[in-house]
């Protein structure tokens, strides 16, 4: 790990982000760096360009979704707009957070991949208890009905 | 054994120099591990609005108080200043330090113009009764949205610190790593975003 990121290191951040390994690329994005960074793959104004438009569409399409009325039922709506937002998210992800399988020589991807099951187990973890406290908690009234999200 | 002795006391020694250098990629990857720890922060305000986002209390609920135009707008913004963000990390990639300072200034623009509306929405609600003591939905609702604005809010702080120490300093190495920094965080927010306008505002005013 030490000896590529030295060299990287003087190349500057830029470099050193574009590179994203370790290992062998550092040497070639390091390198790179000293010029004016012709290595950063990343950061290019069409990459930019496409997450933003792509991210104006699943943004507008939602808000056409719920301001519209398009579906009758609640439950298919909010299933629609979750998966775009789902997808927007990956989107931002990719194009301006420039993540890649090789970010960080894969340990940006790996501690995002960790992160999401953590979120994914405290989400739907507290929204089954909480069900399921409501149900058992409040037999008689209709309110635990209105609690549900 | 005088042999052995002499390599044992030299291999350390190198061996410790070799582990001196390597800053500028631990940073990068730190803060996103930062950023990850955020995003708990994040998961356990929208686990609380997912439980408590229905609990009216009697009082006015999500598709009497919200204001999607307006939502529309602020949303349109950051994702806006998501992109005069990256416009002004090419500026910086270019060593443009001219390009970069006007592209920031207008990413703090934008965002201070969403924390304005955020706030003025704020205000209306509180004004209306609809303040975060009035029942578990607006409280979680306060809590999560507030959250966000903050960390927008220190976001635009440290862009305004960043802007004066590229001018000051030029883009320097560590101010390249500073504003690689602050791109992750921006871009990280307007992600949190997208969670907040689908989650708790379009889906808070469906029926």
């Amino acid at each position: 790990m030490s000896a590529p990121v030295q060299v990287a290191g003087h190349g500057g951040v830029a470099a050193s982000r574009g590179g994203g390994g370790h290992g062998g690329d550092g040497h070639g994005h390091g390198a790179g760096g000293h010029g004016h960074g012709a290595g950063d793959t990343h950061f290019t104004l069409r990459g930019y360009a496409t997450g933003f438009l792509a991210a104006v569409f699943l943004t507008a399409i939602p808000f056409w979704l719920v301001m519209g009325k398009t579906f009758g039922s609640s439950t298919t709506t909010a299933a629609v707009i979750l998966a775009f937002a789902a997808v927007q998210m990956v989107v931002h992800m990719i194009y301006f957070l420039h993540m890649s399988p090789k970010s960080e020589g894969g340990w940006n991807l790996l501690a995002l991949l960790f992160t999401v099951m953590l979120v994914v187990i405290a989400l739907s973890g507290s929204l089954w208890v909480m069900y399921h406290l409501n149900h058992n908690m409040m037999p008689d009234s209709m309110m635990n009905m209105h609690n549900m999200p | 054994m005088s042999e052995a002795l002499v390599s044992a006391a030299n291999e350390p020694r190198r061996f410790y120099m070799n582990r001196e250098h390597h800053p500028e990629n631990g940073t990068l990857f730190g803060f996103w591990l930062y950023l990850m720890s955020d995003c708990l922060v994040f998961a356990c305000l929208f686990g609380a609005y997912a439980v408590l986002g229905r609990s009216y209390a009697g009082g006015p609920t999500g598709g009497e108080l919200f204001d999607l135009p307006l939502v529309a707008v602020n949303t349109s913004l950051l994702l806006l200043s998501s992109i005069t963000y990256g416009f002004a990390m090419l500026e910086t990639q270019k060593g443009r330090l001219p390009g970069t300072l006007v592209w920031l200034g207008i990413t703090g623009l934008l965002g201070a113009g969403f924390i304005g509306i955020e706030l003025t929405e704020f205000a209306h609600l509180i004004h209306e009764g609809a303040g975060p003591q009035r029942s578990a939905f607006l409280s979680s609702f306060f809590t999560l949205v507030a959250t966000h604005g903050l960390h927008v809010t220190f976001g635009i702080v440290w862009l305004i610190t960043l802007m004066i120490q590229s001018a000051r300093h030029g883009l320097i190495p560590e101010n390249r790593r500073r504003l690689m920094c602050l791109s992750m965080f921006w871009h990280f927010l307007d992600v949190v975003w997208i969670g907040v306008f689908t989650f708790v505002y379009l889906m808070g005013v469906l029926p």
